[in-house]
């Protein structure tokens, strides 16, 4: 029982509430001798795989340490230039360590907003009348559970695949949300969610239901 | 059921369109409904492809809505078959690659006179086509 992360976006498609749950980390740390058999793309704010993945290391991946010091984007912590670095015969051999690249508060933010006309358009291009938006979206990897609410709040749940009963648990969602945000006088609608009640209840729900199953709410 | 069938080429042309028990049409032309179409599926594979906790292999596969499920497979060579089927069906990947080998790659890549990126008119084509389709379990009302 797995779930990754739970989103809240207001009707006007903004995100208000994400947490992210469980999300595995997914790094691998390799030893290159020259000439590198990856190929890299150079950006200033990352340094990715395009092509040749192996032993773990993707494409897609984002380049997190060269020789155990971090990388900030293209540049090292210690102000040196990956590139140069990674094209000079003479550094090898190089550790450099790759990761997944994690989203950043506003890509999620980006996300949350592309999921808003997907939903519209979803049930626009329906082949039956009077049809919902998403509810549930799978993928290889995750599954998206989608509720909207009648006043156009979505409840959004990515967890995996085989994980069942997912609309009771945001049925349930919906109910801390209806208890501790909206009863909240410090919260104003359409704002982002900062309420600590709210967060702990939240979290209590999710470890039971990782736990116990959804039987258990 | 099945609803209707869109297959786009790599670059989000329409190569063909068929419809069986299509109940509801959007209410825009075919043309404009299919970049609709193309735009939504590329942007879901891009959402898919970045909310993925993991690495994702296949990354999108389908998505329900209360009255209608969305199949969407793409083969290497990017060409990408969506089929509209009703929320129980299942098995349709195997469905569509079946689709892809029996009736696509047969009567559309064989086809001489078929020119790649252009639309299918192929009759014969329409024809397998509809008969595949209609041997199908899915095909046909809804089992409730």
């Amino acid at each position: 029982m797995v779930i990754y992360g739970v989103y809240i976006v207001s009707k006007s498609g903004g995100l208000i509430f994400n947490l992210d749950h469980n999300v595995p980390k997914i790094e691998a740390e390799r030893t290159f001798s020259y000439p590198l058999e990856i190929n890299l793309e150079y950006e200033p704010k990352k340094v990715s795989v395009v092509f040749g993945q192996k032993d773990g290391i993707n494409v897609g991946h984002v380049l997190v340490s060269v020789n155990g010091i971090v990388a900030n984007g293209s540049v090292l912590e210690d102000g040196r230039d990956v590139k140069e670095i990674i094209e000079s015969k003479e550094n090898y051999p190089l550790t450099l360590k790759f990761s997944r690249p994690k989203m950043t508060t506003n890509e999620k933010i980006f996300l949350a907003s592309m999921f808003y006309p997907l939903f519209a358009i979803a049930s626009q291009l329906s082949p039956e009348p009077k049809s919902s938006g998403i509810e549930v979206l799978e993928a290889d990897t995750f599954r998206l559970h989608c509720f909207q609410t009648l006043t156009g709040v979505k409840f959004m749940v990515v967890a995996e695949c085989v994980q069942m009963g997912m609309d009771v648990l945001l049925k349930r969602i919906y109910e801390l949300y209806a208890d501790f945000v909206l009863k909240n006088p410090f919260y104003s609608l359409e704002m982002p969610i900062r309420c600590e009640l709210f967060d702990t209840n939240l979290q209590a729900l999710l470890e039971q239901v990782e736990k116990g199953g959804i039987a258990s709410i | 059921m099945i609803y209707n069938l869109y297959i786009f080429d790599k670059y989000g042309t329409l190569l063909y369109y068929g419809e069986w028990n299509r109940l509801k049409q959007s209410g825009i032309t075919k043309d404009e409904e299919a970049k609709l179409m193309y735009g939504m599926l590329f942007s879901l594979k891009s959402f898919v492809n970045k909310i993925s906790p993991i690495d994702p292999k296949e990354g999108f596969l389908y998505y329900k809505t209360n009255k209608y499920a969305l199949h969407f497979v793409e083969v290497s060579s990017g060409l990408k078959f969506v089929l509209n089927t009703d929320t129980t069906a299942t098995g349709i990947k195997e469905f569509l690659l079946q689709l892809y080998s029996k009736i696509w790659v047969e009567y559309v890549v064989r086809n001489p006179l078929w020119t790649i990126g252009t639309p299918v008119t192929s009759e014969l084509f329409k024809t397998k086509l509809d008969e595949f389709v209609k041997q199908s379990a899915l095909f046909g009302p809804k089992v409730i």
